[in-house]
């Protein structure tokens, strides 16, 4: 479980969150949503501790990262998968290398050992015969099923996933949603995606907290947001012809 | 003002660089890789720039010697002086910052912008440390290529001086031990250990704590040898003021 309470960050001249609080869940896939500069990669960034925010705390199993010595903030960060926009793969390293990045650096197994891991997570992100090509060789979504694999390599407790299907064809996008949730439900981590396409709120989202202006102005399920009357969700999700007409056809059905 | 931060952020880096360190098998094989890319890939040029620019210092000083009084043995002893002093120390360090100083920049730069550097952060390694502290260890090295550019421009200036007709072998090989004072050799290592620091760690930075895309990549790396070669020259003077005068 993480716990963002009354955080706040200014960056610059202008503030980008205003008193954030929120809880995410294990087990879930929580997704923030919003519109681009509304705050979503700067409140995971805050999340995952590479901005820190100059008021509020964040809590990750009601241990707040303030009041956490060097040792434990470097255990927790290697509790912590990320999932970048753009993937962040190791431009040096082959995919095999790349990860297993994370198992060289924290882990004491042989090679082999750490082999084997790596082409068990490979295999689960539906991605085989690439160990050896680099990124510059592979798609856009087999980059972001390689960056899900070493996120996911070490058994984090955490999982945080960036725009995870900006760029990706919808038929991709929706294999990498559809991963994100079942790699949440099968190892019960607290997984964060920030996102704002809307098939991946409809499809995984558990818990969506839509960001306006750097505030949470309405939390809820994927399945609330047809009922709800909050007129800041409502636009965001019925801004396009597609889902205005979804949402006509409920009515319609109710 | 924006000097005086950049100076306290040079050396925030410098001791997150020592702090911190990444395990020592991947160490270990991060600092056989920057040597590699740093040292070895270098050997080429330098040898053949020193190699040339040693027969140029000797023809020159041979054309500027035309007094039948001053001896023939002034070709080796000046082309040995010149290489040792300040050719192979302070300009090949000058060159160095232009190829291994532009390389590591936009390297470590293209990191920052394809957030690759962030990806480490959240894995919880340090950065700073597992980027710049090989590069660092890789130039101790670097004294070995100074050797080397020191024993070629030497070579180049005998062949140039004896296969030109401005002196014979002898003369050249008696002016090259001519008032040989090694504590020379010693002052220019000297040097050569402090530039390979700042050809190391001033390039880093940039590139560490470069912001916005691709571009930016380029004017870091050019920043990056303006601010390379400008210290250089500083430290020399500031070096060979304190050792030699």
């Amino acid at each position: 479980m993480i716990k963002a309470e009354n955080i706040s960050i200014r960056l610059g001249d202008e503030e980008i969150l205003k008193e954030i609080s929120t809880t995410f869940d294990r087990g879930k896939t929580n997704l923030v949503i919003g519109r681009s500069g509304s705050g979503k990669t700067v409140m995971v960034k805050c999340l995952i501790g590479l901005f820190t925010p100059d008021v509020g705390s964040i809590y990750f199993e009601d241990k707040a990262i303030k009041v956490m010595n060097e040792n434990e903030k470097r255990i927790l960060r290697e509790d912590t998968g990320m999932l970048f926009q753009g993937g962040a793969l190791f431009d040096s390293m082959n995919i095999e290398e790349n990860v297993m990045f994370p198992l060289r650096m924290f882990s004491n197994k042989k090679r082999p050992e750490m082999l084997a891991r790596v082409n068990e997570v490979l295999k689960r992100v539906e991605l085989e015969n690439v160990n050896k090509k680099f990124p510059d060789e592979i798609s856009g979504g087999m980059k972001k099923r390689v960056s899900i694999a070493r996120a996911i390599v070490n058994k984090p407790k955490y999982l945080f996933c960036d725009e995870p299907n900006s760029g990706l064809d919808p038929k991709t996008a929706t294999l990498i949603d559809n991963l994100i949730q079942e790699i949440t439900k099968e190892n019960n981590i607290t997984t964060v995606v920030v996102t704002h396409d809307m098939n991946s709120v409809m499809e995984i989202g558990e818990k969506i907290v839509l960001l306006k202006n750097g505030r949470i102005v309405w939390e809820g399920s994927n399945q609330e947001i047809f009922k709800t009357d909050n007129k800041d969700i409502s636009d965001f999700v019925y801004s396009s012809d597609l889902f205005k007409k979804i949402r006509d056809i409920q009515i319609e059905e109710q | 003002m924006k000097y005086l931060r950049d100076i306290g952020s040079y050396f925030i880096m410098l001791r997150k660089v020592f702090s911190s360190p990444t395990k020592g098998s991947v160490l270990r094989e991060l600092i056989f890789k920057e040597i590699d890319d740093l040292i070895i890939s270098s050997l080429g040029i330098v040898s053949f720039i020193s190699f040339f620019v040693g027969g140029v210092i000797a023809i020159q000083t041979a054309l500027n010697v035309d007094n039948p009084l001053i001896p023939k043995s002034l070709i080796g002893f000046a082309t040995r002086q010149s290489i040792i002093l300040e050719f192979a120390p302070t300009f090949i360090s000058i060159i160095m910052a232009g190829k291994v100083g532009s390389f590591i920049t936009s390297s470590i730069g293209s990191m920052r912008v394809t957030e690759q550097i962030d990806a480490l952060e959240v894995m919880g390694v340090n950065s700073l440390n597992y980027l710049v502290f090989p590069k660092i260890i890789a130039l101790l090295f670097y004294p070995f290529l100074i050797a080397i550019a020191m024993f070629l421009g030497i070579i180049g200036g005998l062949i140039a001086s004896v296969y030109g007709g401005f002196t014979s072998i002898t003369d050249f090989i008696i002016g090259i031990q001519d008032s040989f004072t090694p504590f020379h050799l010693v002052y220019a290592f000297i040097k050569t250990f402090v530039f390979a620091f700042i050809i190391a760690t001033i390039p880093s930075w940039q590139g560490y704590y470069m912001r916005g895309g691709a571009l930016e990549v380029g004017k870091a790396s050019t920043n990056s040898f303006v601010w390379t070669s400008v210290l250089i020259i500083l430290t020399n003077y500031i070096i060979t003021q304190l050792l030699l005068s």
